[in-house]
């Protein structure tokens, strides 16, 4: 991946790479408020893969989206790469999420006017990066997910398949730290869908910290650590993974 | 699972030993179901008896006895693999007797019990995924055996998440009239409280 020029001076590499304190929401006021998220607690270190499980409505897409500085909490503190959200500008905000932070969600948000090349490429141009070596990063990057033939079509003349892998390229280029996903294989297949979700855990193993937030089991299943949330609550999360000895040890005939 | 049968498929592609037998049954299957070598050797007398198998010495290595396929054998397998797999369900499933019961319990939250039962099956979902993960792209044999055991602890969490669903829609606190003995029963799915999840303050 390419660097990017000008480093965060807020950066700080020992700290988590997402912390919510104690975060609440409630949306509304009054007889008509509705609580959202509830004294939530969650820390997610770099190189790890957290899974956020729970039914619709019970709160995980508001947990992400205030993850990615997309919305404010009503209540508690985040913390993203070690900054305290709440206490920078709204310009600081804004170039924490395009240079910290990758999105991938459900509709994708490809833009239909640019070839799959210039999605890609788009963060980085956004944040200053020249044309010509964003979009030699891009190349790279599509190159790894096997889509170097594909770098000039449209997304509409991509498979979904397709289409999901440039969107998770354009959230992991240049130097992002926190991957956010909500229900990334929502729309596909079972084989695109583990390809997507390989891609996802790969960049978490090169040191990128990820949040995927989901009510699949089998797709919650390939995080190191699952969360459960219901109404609102974090109320349980899996203990420390175990290898695959554990199965062995069982009699599973 | 017919260890029967998987032994008789490896013997189609030639004769075998024993301790071999084994060994490919466990690598095919990605070492998911270990196989003990006496569960071997009594499934390959129980199919020499049946006709299914013959054996023979060989003068070269002794003691050891390698096993070809018959063709009853053949036609055997061919018929089992046509033979649709019994569908019936187990008599009695434990999950749904244990949350039947803790619906009934005073003081207990069934929506706590179901939340206790569905980290235990992604716990377990997380393991046979690791073992995905970790394994190379074309090991099918695992793959297939993976796939099968992630789909069956899936349609487990599918079965707990639709009890939660039925669960919400019962009155927040059923009308119990006092006991005997004065006493009320708990509510049954009161709010759970935060689990001792890794916070800020508590990090490993």
């Amino acid at each position: 991946m390419t660097a990017v020029d000008g480093r965060d001076i807020w950066t700080d590499a020992m700290s988590p790479v997402l912390s919510l304190r104690q975060v609440s929401k409630v949306y509304g006021s009054g007889a008509t408020a509705v609580p959202a998220l509830r004294e939530a607690d969650l820390v997610v270190d770099a190189g790890e893969l957290v899974a956020i499980m729970g039914p619709s409505g019970s709160g995980k897409s508001t947990l992400l989206t205030i993850a990615g500085t997309i919305e404010e909490p009503t209540s508690g503190e985040v913390y993203v790469c070690g900054a305290d959200v709440a206490a920078l500008s709204a310009d600081a905000q804004a170039r924490l999420r395009r240079r910290s932070i990758g999105f991938v969600f459900q509709d994708l948000n490809l833009l239909a006017g640019l070839s799959a090349a210039e999605n890609v490429a788009l963060p980085l141009e956004l944040d200053g990066v020249r044309a010509r070596v964003a979009r030699v990063a891009a190349m790279r990057l599509l190159d790894e997910l096997g889509l170097a033939d594909r770098a000039g079509y449209f997304p509409d003349d991509l498979s979904g398949g397709e289409r999901q892998r440039v969107a998770i390229a354009r959230a992991v280029i240049g130097e992002r730290r926190l991957l956010l996903a909500d229900e990334p294989t929502g729309a596909l297949d079972s084989t695109n869908g583990e390809a997507v979700i390989r891609l996802l855990r790969s960049a978490c193993r090169r040191g990128v910290a990820g949040v995927l937030v989901t009510h699949d089991a089998q797709l919650a299943s390939w995080a190191d650590r699952v969360v459960f949330i219901r109404d609102g609550r974090i109320v349980d999360q899996t203990g420390p993974a175990t290898g695959p000895e554990a199965l062995l040890a069982q009699d599973v005939i | 699972m017919s260890v029967r049968h998987a032994l008789l498929a490896l013997l189609t592609e030639g004769s075998k030993y024993g301790l071999q037998l084994r060994q490919e049954f466990e690598a095919r299957t990605g070492e998911v179901w270990p196989l003990n070598v006496g569960q071997v050797y009594t499934t390959l007398q129980r199919l020499e008896r049946e006709g299914h198998v013959e054996s023979h010495e060989n003068e070269r290595d002794g003691a050891q006895k390698r096993f070809r396929i018959t063709a009853a054998g053949e036609r055997e397998l061919d018929r089992w693999l046509r033979t649709p797999p019994s569908a019936a369900p187990p008599p009695r499933d434990e999950l749904v007797i244990k949350v039947q019961v803790a619906l009934r319990l005073p003081g207990v939250d069934v929506r706590d019990i179901l939340q206790v039962h569905r980290r235990h099956l992604v716990e377990e979902m997380q393991r046979y995924t690791h073992l995905k993960a970790e394994a190379a792209a074309d090991d099918v044999g695992l793959g297939l055996v993976v796939d099968a055991e992630l789909f069956r602890l899936e349609a487990v969490v599918h079965w707990l998440d639709a009890a939660d669903v039925r669960l919400r829609r019962l009155p927040a606190v059923p009308p119990v009239p006092a006991g005997a003995d004065g006493t009320r029963r708990a509510p049954r799915h009161q709010p759970a409280k935060p689990a001792p999840a890794r916070t800020a303050g508590s990090r490993s």
